[in-house]
């Protein structure tokens, strides 16, 4: 069933930060002023950010104003795309590609370590630490199963280094994004295997 | 203009055209969803794929513009394939519940099934189902059967300007609904239901009131504001169950107001379905002939001069004409016809018409509002100069600001702007100089101001000095046969009956406020009201009233005699709107208990009371009524009145301009005892206590 949509309120009202402000001036800048509208994207974005994490009705109306718009078109954009989260959302999201190439590399095995961690898919955690979402393809599918934390990709998972990493947010530390196995982005792990005699 | 060939056939379209255009034009039907000739284009729904030479694929040819050359087809096997694959996509989620949808019987998609459907369904999966969504207290919703055409985003977005509905999510989830299902605004908003090609939105009054095939389609006119709005009147036995609009081109399009469409309840709310007599103090019920026993002998005594009549605003022309012939005999020729105080006065007809027509102010490029809100005084009107705003025309108003959906140059709430403009001392003054077709409207609320009358002097003469008024430009050879004239001189009245009151002439020196004054004094001694019922009638209190009208509202609370008559569904009538365009109303229903068509009233009181009326039967009256007003019989023609001078010249007071018609949901009789418009305008006041989804 597809239900009503729920747009969550927030306490406070929102507006733009002072250096968000003047991004907002580099966005608007790129349209002329009779298609302003068409900044209610990176608006949402950047709304999204300031807002940790996820658009609240306050964020909607906001920008509708911004833009003269009204707030349905603006719903519209923010339903549409399903990076734009709708509800708050923990501190960290993590987005596991359940796709094709990372589920035959074993993306079952990091769903399984974010269970053991307590994580649950579409829910925050009860410390408001984490959010886990199921995603479709990153594309960095060379380096399966992939995950994606806020804006960085840790790669090369298994169910040990999942767990590691999740532990290590847990701590307060920000484990090294990138690949987790011993490789140069996608370089072949354990250094390269062709046209040696190039690197330096 | 693109030829093309569609089944074999040649065909010539406009530049701009569709390739659907052009197979309509070469007689060929296209099945359709999201397509409407009125409407942006969104060519999502694909039902209307055609074949097109040199294309892989058929195209969808509500979307495709038609060029030189093209070669369609349109009864090929790939297209009644391709169709049928759409369709059967669509009723995948689509639910089979036509014996409980009020669609049914008047739905697209069963239609389309019966020409396209497979029969039986080859889907096993789950169908998807969507919640129901609020949008207001007229339109009911049932959002699992949507699919998806868009049309009514469209049309409020395109047609009506308040782009309130959207579709959220997508793909497979996506819903329509208003931002966090708050009631919808627009007073067009009922027609999305006749929009909407299956029983998503349907009519939240009516539902599972009634099935198309029983109900008796009477066509006629409404009355509910001044234009004219031609509609269908679908009724059953003694009942009105729906008002639903006609195709009028110059005037209402396709389109009606939500007041039109939804007030009809009120016509069997608060009814008058007998005669009444005040004995001692009190209303009881009486017969007929009591009633007019009891006007015989509450004139008794009063001279002519004492007595003054008082028409409403929905009258038509025939009860106004008898209401004005049967006073005159006994010496009254006192009758009002500007229930609300306007200064407009009888003579020269362009003084009180729209001149350049409804249809024909589209040709206008500078646009002067002067004290009027057509969005509330003529929702259907509105929509057009919205169309007009958006292919360029410039729009500016004098008189109280309000959001009309499209881009109005607010001069100022002050009618003495009126005098700047007309000096020439404020810039709009160049804009309309400048313009091609430079029109004005003027509203009611100017009019009703105490200097009215040099109101419509100075808009008369604005329109002298701004070229407004353009003759016939005679042309030189057959093709080139010159402009039309242009008179860009408009009235939009408020009341569906005022401009028959005005050709009848039912204009008196110091209008409806003299007549208060004096029964206030005491110079007046009797009234007869005709369903007037929008001004404060305690000045009656000691004045012998008669009402003869509809509904038990403003006009009884002190009347003497009440006769009850028939509403505007229950009578032939003649009403002239706004452009003087002479349209017939037809009776749909027959009038409630006792009640009788207006004039057959004064005729039959005739014979008791005064000098009994030359005419008995409706044909007599109208040959009568056709000689003193020779243009009724030129049915459903704008009519191309003579200029002549009108309004008298005075000074103008700085100062706001009253607002006509506040509460658009109760401007008449019918409409104030309606339940569906007192939910609507509590909805608008915010006075309602239903959950509008925003408060949750
Ligand atoms: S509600 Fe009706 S008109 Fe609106 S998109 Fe759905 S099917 Fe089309
Ligand atoms: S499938 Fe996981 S990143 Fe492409
Ligand atoms: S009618 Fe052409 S795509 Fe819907």
């Amino acid at each position: 069933m597809h239900r009503h949509l729920k747009v969550v309120e927030d306490g406070e009202p929102f507006a733009f930060s002072e250096d968000n402000a003047a991004e907002v001036k580099r966005i608007l800048a790129k349209y002329p002023p009779a298609r302003k509208r068409s900044a209610v994207l990176p608006l949402l974005h950047l709304a999204q950010r300031q807002n940790g994490g996820w658009v609240s009705r306050q964020v909607i109306e906001h920008i509708a104003g911004m833009l003269d718009l009204p707030p349905i078109k603006v719903l519209e954009v923010a339903t549409f795309y399903t990076m734009f989260n709708l509800k708050p959302i923990g501190r960290y999201h993590v987005q596991v590609c359940g796709t094709t190439p990372c589920w035959l590399r074993g993306s079952d095995e990091v769903f399984r370590a974010c269970r053991d961690m307590g994580l649950e898919k579409g829910r925050t955690t009860d410390d408001g630490l984490f959010h886990l979402s199921e995603v479709e393809c990153l594309g960095a599918c060379v380096n399966a199963p992939v995950v994606q934390i806020d804006d960085d990709y840790y790669e090369d998972l298994d169910y040990e280094r999942m767990k590691a990493i999740l532990e290590a947010f847990r701590r307060g530390e920000t484990p090294k994004p990138g690949p987790q196995v011993d490789r140069q982005f996608a370089a072949p792990e354990g250094g390269p295997t062709t046209l040696k005699e190039h690197v330096k | 203009m693109p030829k093309l060939t569609v089944n074999g056939k040649e065909v010539e379209v406009p530049a701009g055209a569709t390739v659907l255009q052009a197979c309509e034009a070469a007689g060929e039907e296209i099945p359709r969803f999201c397509y409407h000739e009125r409407l942006s284009i969104a060519g999502n729904c694909r039902m209307c794929l055609v074949e097109m030479e040199k294309s892989p694929k058929p195209i969808a040819s509500c979307a495709m513009p038609a060029a030189d050359g093209m070669v369609i087809r349109t009864d090929t096997e790939t297209v009644k394939k391709a169709r049928e694959g759409v369709l059967e996509f669509l009723l995948i989620n689509h639910p089979l519940d036509c014996p409980i949808c009020d669609q049914g019987g008047e739905c697209d998609l069963q239609d389309e099934t019966m020409g396209y459907g497979r029969g039986a369904s080859r889907y096993a999966e789950n169908k998807r189902a969507v919640t129901e969504k609020y949008m207001g207290p007229l339109i009911k919703t049932v959002m699992t059967r949507c699919i998806h055409c868009t049309r009514c985003i469209r049309f409020l977005q395109d047609v009506a300007g308040v782009p309130e509905l959207g579709a959220i999510y997508r793909g497979e989830k996506m819903q329509i609904t208003s931002y966090l299902e708050s009631a919808l605004t627009s007073e067009l908003q009922g027609n999305v239901i006749d929009l909407c090609p299956v029983g998503a939105l349907t009519s939240a009054p009516y539902s599972f009131h009634g099935r198309p095939w029983e109900l008796r389609k009477v066509e006629t006119v409404d009355v509910m504001d001044a234009l004219g709005s031609n509609i269908r009147v679908d009724a059953r036995g003694m009942e009105v169950m729906r008002v639903l609009p006609r195709l009028h081109e110059d005037v209402n399009e396709e389109w009606i107001s939500d007041k039109t469409r939804f007030a009809y309840d009120g016509l069997k709310e608060r009814r008058l379905d007998r005669p009444w007599v005040r004995r001692n103090g009190r209303l009881e019920e009486a017969s007929w002939e009591e009633a007019f026993e009891a006007i015989a002998e509450g004139l008794k005594g009063i001279n002519g001069d004492e007595i003054a009549g008082v028409v409403g605003d929905l009258n038509e022309l025939e009860g106004m004409y008898a209401f004005r012939e049967w006073l005159k005999t006994l010496g009254c020729t006192r009758v009002e016809g500007r229930q609300d105080g306007t200064r407009l006065e009888p003579g020269v007809r362009a003084g009180y018409l729209m001149n350049s027509g409804i249809a024909g102010i589209e040709r206008a490029d500078a646009l002067l509002l002067i004290g009027s809100d057509p969005r509330l005084e003529a929702p259907v009107f509105n929509a057009r100069i919205a169309r007009m705003v958006r292919n360029g025309c410039r729009v500016a108003r004098i008189g109280g600001s309000s959001d009309l959906t499209y881009a109005v140059e607010e001069l100022g709430d002050d009618a003495a702007l009126l005098t700047v403009l007309l000096e020439g001392k404020h810039p709009f003054t160049k804009v309309l100089e400048k313009a091609e077709h430079p029109a004005l409207i003027l509203g009611q609320g100017a009019l009703m101001r105490a200097d009215g009358a040099a109101i419509w002097a100075a808009a008369r003469a604005l329109a002298e000095k701004l070229g407004m008024r353009v003759a016939e430009k005679a042309g030189g050879s057959e093709e080139d046969a010159g402009e039309p004239a242009w008179n860009g001189f408009n009235v939009l009245h408020t009341a569906a009956a005022r401009v028959g009151a005005l050709d009848l002439g039912l204009a008196t020196e110091g209008g409806i406020a003299a007549i208060l004054e004096d029964a206030r004094e005491g110079r007046l001694k009797a009234v007869f009201l005709l369903g007037a019922d929008e001004f404060d009638t305690s000045a009656f209190a000691n004045v012998f009233t008669v009402y003869v009208g509809t509904h038990g509202d403003e006009g009884v609370r002190h009347a003497d005699v009440i006769l009850p008559a028939a509403a505007y569904t229950e009578k032939h009538g003649i009403y002239l709107n706004t452009e003087g365009r002479v349209q017939w109303a037809e009776p749909a229903v027959p009038p409630p208990g006792d009640a009788r068509e207006d004039w057959t009233i004064f005729r039959a009181l005739s014979d008791v009371v005064g000098r009994r009326l030359p005419f008995d039967d409706r044909a007599a009256l109208l040959a009568r009524l056709g000689e003193e007003l020779p243009f009724i019989a030129e049915i459903d023609v704008k009519p191309d009145a003579e200029w002549g001078e009108f309004g008298r010249a005075g000074d103008i007071a700085s100062g706001p301009i009253p607002t006509a018609v506040g509460r658009f949901h109760f401007t008449n009789p019918i409409a104030r005892a309606s339940r569906t418009m007192a939910e609507c305008d509590a909805v608008c006041h915010g006075t309602s206590g239903e959950a509008t989804g925003t408060n949750g």
